[in-house]
């Protein structure tokens, strides 16, 4: 915040100015130079993001404004909010829509009380840690393809080893996971509880570690039992990783593609059609890119609106206890 | 009471141990089994006997070894270029602190909540125009892109560790900037690197989406795409082999993580997260 070398803002010159005299080996001249320099450094990252990421950014959104299809030759006119209105009375579009709501919630929720656990686990000097640390890295480290091909033989009907489990215990064995319209959802979420659990859990065992010991012991002290040390000690610790967290936990949901398009491909009948899914194959599979734009640019305001409710309502909570 | 805990804490440990573990040991299982025990009813975690005939099917596999070659160059490309151009930005936008740092690191930010779809819909266009949908240059542009924010949010990271003292010593000695940079700051930031260029390899190696989006011609296909092409298709497939090709391509990622373990279960992501 108080570098000298801010690049030449109106707020900026006045405080340089002001710190002048602490400052003496940087000078006027010197500091122009310097300034050059940085923007030199920072051009090749620059030039790239510019022209492959802001550039489609906001072509994406003028997209969403005209009648676009993937064809040879585009020729495409604006047409207004006209792809809004049709997607309004899309209601293939909202039914994906909800199942993308469910899957991220439902996800983003189960991985946090998951890792929550196996945090506490991990902190509370057991053996084997070193075995389970790696095998918690596992899930993260395996690409998206390699985990969904792995779950579709876990869940495989015949030959998987979840229904031959379930058939030893002498429950029915013949559910095809994947395939049956009430058990594709929880199914999928599962696994993507599984890829997403050791990230939320190494964080949360970085924000564990930081609490210091003498808090708990504190509390144990004045006799909180193990319940009353978790909602007094470290649950208020971690708040501000848990907001975190699970906010991109829940971005990341939501923006999901790959696994769940190599375990269903939306399907049975779109139980598991997730927004991105639905987006990619009304552009790339019916060719109609204006539309599909459209529905990045509803899918993207959605999020962004849900997460600023979400992290509003976590700030408030924050600062109530100091006011009381 | 308190006796009960310990053992108790052990059951919720095996737990998360099975639930982790067990798809990646069925999968090593999956790939030495012969198809026959594959198909019989009778489900067992061990196999029969090992046997390594699908890991050499799974070679000989049309496709699978040269969509592996392209996997390799893209990932070692886009690894190149992002450690090139993410290393003089890094450091810049570690030791500034003025408008350049919030810009950048509120870029890092926006990019973990962006949209994909979004930016693929034009990017395709854009590349189509220059002849780059289909093929591997186009990948490697977009994998750079993509991997960038995340390598600038490390290497920036490792760059705050080395002491300005250092540079300033350096600089009084009467080296340039450059030279200090040169001869002081990257050698020292010589692990951040490694670091960053091995999470950049990696990202691009498992990377789906933009492949499935940009890839036509299954002689530009990666790995993870011809991976795919092989469940889909003539529905019964030959499970051995694409379990071991499915584990062959997962090695990369559990080596790098394997070495990763420390640094990530400590100092890196409790970074990230405090900001």
């Amino acid at each position: 915040m108080t570098a000298p070398t801010a690049p030449g803002t109106s707020a900026g010159a006045p405080a340089t100015a002001a710190r002048a005299p602490q400052q003496v080996r940087r000078r006027g001249g010197l500091e122009r130079g310097r300034r050059r320099e940085a923007i030199g450094l920072v051009m090749p990252s620059l030039l790239p993001i510019l022209v492959l990421s802001v550039a489609p950014l906001v072509m994406g959104i003028a997209l969403a404004f005209t009648d676009a299809r993937l064809v040879r030759h585009p020729d495409y006119q604006f047409v207004g909010i006209d792809n809004f209105v049709r997607l309004a009375d899309n209601s293939f579009f909202w039914d994906s829509f909800r199942i993308g709501l469910i899957w991220a919630v439902s996800v983003t929720v189960l991985q946090l009380v998951l890792a929550l656990g196996l945090a506490q686990l991990l902190n509370s000097g057991l053996r084997l840690q070193g075995l389970t640390r790696v095998l918690a890295l596992i899930p993260w480290a395996m690409p998206p393809v390699v985990v969904a091909i792995m779950w579709k033989m876990i869940y495989s009907p015949n030959a998987g080893p979840l229904n031959a489990f379930l058939g030893a215990i002498g429950l029915p064995d013949d559910i095809n996971w994947l395939a049956d319209f009430s058990t594709a959802l929880p199914a999928v979420i599962v696994v993507g509880v599984w890829v997403g659990m050791p990230q939320t859990t190494v964080t949360l065992l970085a924000g564990l570690q930081q609490i210091p010991g003498e808090l708990h012991e504190a509390a144990s002290m004045d006799g909180a039992n193990a319940w009353r040390r978790f909602t007094a000690v470290t649950w208020p610790s971690l708040r501000p990783i848990v907001a975190s967290i699970t906010s991109l936990n829940f971005i990341w949901n939501f923006n999901s593609f790959s696994l769940v398009y190599v375990l269903t491909e939306g399907g049975p009948g779109g139980r598991t059609m997730l927004p991105m899914l639905f987006t990619y194959l009304e552009a790339f599979k019916n060719r109609n890119i204006g539309y599909a734009a459209a529905m990045g640019v509803v899918l993207v305001v959605v999020v962004v609106l849900l997460l600023a409710v979400y992290l509003r309502s976590q700030f408030r909570d924050d600062r109530a206890p100091k006011k009381g | 009471m308190r006796v009960l805990v310990r053992p108790a804490q052990y059951v919720a440990l095996f737990g998360y141990i099975l639930f982790l573990g067990f798809p990646l040991l069925w999968l090593i299982s999956a790939s030495v089994k012969s198809s026959a025990e594959l198909n019989s009813l009778t489900v067992s975690l061990l196999p029969g006997q090992w046997q390594w005939e699908n890991y050499a099917q799974a070679l000989a596999r049309q496709g699978l070894v040269h969509s592996a070659w392209n996997s390799v160059v893209v990932a070692l490309a886009s690894t190149a270029l992002v450690i090139l151009i993410a290393m003089p930005a890094a450091y810049v936008l570690a030791r500034l602190k003025g408008a350049i740092r919030v810009a950048g690191v509120g870029w890092i930010l926006v990019s973990q909540v962006f949209p994909v779809i979004l930016i693929i819909l034009p990017l395709f266009l854009i590349l189509r125009t220059m002849n780059l949908t289909d093929s591997l240059v186009g990948l490697t542009l977009v994998h750079t892109t993509y991997t960038l924010p995340f390598a600038l949010w490390m290497l920036q990271g490792y760059v705050a560790g080395i002491p300005t003292e250092l540079e300033e010593a350096g600089s009084m000695d009467g080296a340039s900037r450059l030279s200090v940079l040169r001869r002081i700051v990257f050698p020292l930031l010589a692990p951040g690197i490694v670091a960053t260029a091995m999470f950049s390899f990696v990202s691009s190696w498992n990377e789906f989406f933009f492949a499935l989006v940009l890839l036509q011609s299954p002689e530009n296909y990666t790995l993870p795409i011809t991976l795919t092409s092989f469940i889909g298709g003539e529905g019964k497939v030959a499970l051995g082999p694409l379990a071991a090709g499915s584990f062959l391509a997962a090695i990369p990622s559990i080596v790098f993580f394997s070495i990763m373990q420390r640094k990530l279960t400590g100092g890196l992501m409790a970074g990230a997260v405090k900001g």
